[in-house]
């Protein structure tokens, strides 16, 4: 088993192991769940203009993104939090690995697990009880789990970079905040994408974030076809490398004027 | 064979600084203060192989930073350094793999696993072959009486436990050199000695090149044949421990226990150091008053019960190398 292999199965088991958190985690999705559905609900009871998206559509788009909520990069790894302050990232230094890719696999592992021990339970309840539609034919679900693994290397690629921006700010929670609202609005995560007005179309359509939600669970409505695949994993692929390429450059200006913490 | 060369290595780290209390937070908020210190201070030394070394000094002079930048983790501003043939902060992933660190106050076992669980991580980060594996994982559980914590998740053992089974992990991969920081730090007498042990067979038997950094010169005095004292980013001394002593001159230390309770020692060429209840201390130079003189002297004087003679501890040489008054 190669290091990182091997590491990633460590920390996915690890995390495999909070299951108070997960049962915690899933509790409130499902009531933000409803609560968003009940918006979404009343909000098209009472307009007459016609939506780019049908009530069942939105949703299961709602669903599809409570469940998916923990692949967001919502914060930098607690773990690697911790190992900066205390300073034992010298440790992983001190690895025979190529320190990026190390802490890009811990950021796998973290928004997988968690994704993983939530949407199992909950995609079922929801599709039995919540209202929720199943993917519009074979090829939309193929094409939702294809988009779904870019948006999880997209994810890991954000908080890697969240985390290397420690390497000057320590404490790291102000880029964390912001970055959370930021992301929550622009990925589709709060209100979905399509329901957004025309002008901010173009924006959204450029921005890196709607690889995160918007383009996995659009494919699962039918409402991106899934012909349209190659093209969108080619954005989501573009925007990985981008911020694969800035945490690597970062990481090596970082490493160069490193203090480590507590001698 | 040369293993560590070191020359002229610089390091000057900045730090933030910001006055007390509320004003001082809020200014800090509008304009940052920075000082830079000077950590190395052109650190210059060699090591051939098999060689054991203490590497001594205060807090803050430098010791983990040479350990961090002859590990590879800092990137010094200006210096030679070559380790076991590579430059460390170059060659960093082969570098590593050759060496064996441990920093005391800090574990590279994972918190939550079981403590052979980490060993099988460290397998195969260093992609350790699994016949080689367990045969030195044997031969580390022997040698450290690990079996029974083998089990055991990192964060339930007790701090001697844990730094045991710090030092295997850093030995999994069979490095022959082995950066060890404070090893001892905060570990009960026995602890200590356990580790001192397994330091020194792995150094004999096995020739496998150490540092040592501590504040413990006890350490020091049971393993090293050597020791560099590092003082404000520079090297002080390097040399044997009796020529660390010989440097502090010829004092010596005359402990005298009195059979009168409120006695004191009064003589031209001793002076008291110290004094609690009937035990009185005091210095003398014996190339000046030859030791049986100055006893015969005080024992004709004072009624006395018990008295031994010492060298002055290595502590106070240290802190003579230092400039400081020990005292």
């Amino acid at each position: 088993m190669s290091g990182y292999v091997a590491i990633f199965s460590a920390r996915f088991r690890t995390l495999l192991q909070y299951r108070a958190a997960a049962v915690a985690g899933l509790t409130t999705q499902v009531f933000w769940g409803f609560i968003r559905v009940m918006i979404f609900t009343a909000f098209y009871a009472s307009s007459s203009t016609p939506q780019p998206l049908s009530v069942s559509q939105v949703i299961t788009y709602t669903w599809l993104s409570q469940a998916m909520f923990r692949l967001l990069p919502w914060g930098v790894d607690l773990e690697i939090r911790q190992m900066i302050r205390s300073g034992s990232v010298a440790y992983e230094m001190l690895r025979p690995l190529d320190t990026y890719t190390l802490w890009l696999t811990r950021g796998i592992a973290l928004h997988a697990a968690p994704t993983l021990l939530r949407a199992l339970p909950m995609l079922p309840a929801a599709l039995l009880l919540f209202g929720m539609q199943p993917p519009v034919s074979a090829a939309a679900f193929a094409a939702w789990l294809t988009s779904l693994a870019a948006a999880l290397l997209l994810s890991s690629a954000m908080s890697t970079l969240m985390a290397i921006l420690m390497l000057w700010t320590v404490s790291g929670e102000g880029i964390g905040r912001l970055m959370m609202i930021a992301m929550g609005v622009l990925s589709g995560m709060f209100i979905p994408l399509p329901l957004f007005p025309d002008w901010a179309q173009s924006v959204l359509a450029v921005l890196p974030y709607r690889g995160l939600v918007d383009i996995p669970h659009r494919l699962y409505l039918g409402d991106l076809a899934p012909s349209a695949l190659p093209g969108l994993l080619l954005f989501q692929g573009v925007w990985i490398a981008a911020y694969v390429a800035a945490g690597r450059w970062l990481l090596a200006v970082g490493s160069k004027r490193l203090v480590v913490q507590g001698g | 064979m040369r293993h560590v060369l070191v020359e002229d290595l610089r390091k000057t780290f900045r730090v933030a600084e910001r006055d007390p209390g509320m004003v001082g937070a809020l200014r800090g908020v509008v304009r940052r203060r920075h000082r830079d210190v000077q950590a190395l201070d052109g650190v210059s030394f060699a090591m051939d192989a098999g060689e054991l070394v203490g590497y001594i000094g205060p807090n803050g002079a430098g010791k983990s930073t040479t350990v961090k930048v002859l590990s590879g983790i800092l990137v010094p501003d200006s210096g030679q350094c070559e380790v076991l043939g590579r430059t460390p902060w170059r060659q960093r992933r082969e570098h590593v793999r050759n060496i064996g660190v441990v920093f005391g106050q800090r574990t590279q076992l994972w918190w939550d696993l079981p403590v052979v669980e980490s060993f099988e991580l460290l397998r195969d980060i260093y992609r350790v072959p699994p016949a080689e594996y367990a045969e030195r994982r044997d031969e580390v559980i022997a040698l450290l009486t690990l079996e029974p914590l083998l089990d055991t998740p990192v964060r339930q053992l007790s701090l001697g436990q844990r730094m045991r089974c710090d030092l295997a992990a850093a030995l999994l991969h069979s490095p022959s050199l082995l950066f060890l920081d404070e090893p001892t730090i905060g570990l009960d007498a026995v602890a200590k000695l356990a580790v001192r042990d397994f330091i020194q067979r792995l150094n004999r038997e096995r020739g496998v090149t150490v540092i040592l950094t501590t504040h413990d010169l006890d350490d020091i005095e049971a393993l090293c044949s050597r020791v560099m004292v590092i003082g404000a980013g520079s090297i002080l001394f390097d040399g044997t421990v009796q020529g660390l002593r010989d440097h502090a001159g010829s004092e010596r230390r005359l402990t005298v226990d009195l059979a009168d309770a409120n006695g004191t020692i009064e003589d031209p060429s001793a002076t008291v150091v110290s004094q609690e209840g009937r035990r009185v201390q005091v210095r003398f130079d014996p190339d000046e008053t030859p030791t049986p003189e100055l006893i015969a002297r005080i024992v004709a004087k004072h009624p006395v019960r018990d008295l031994f003679v010492e060298s002055p501890p290595i502590e106070e040489i240290i802190a003579r190398l230092y400039g400081q008054d020990y005292a």
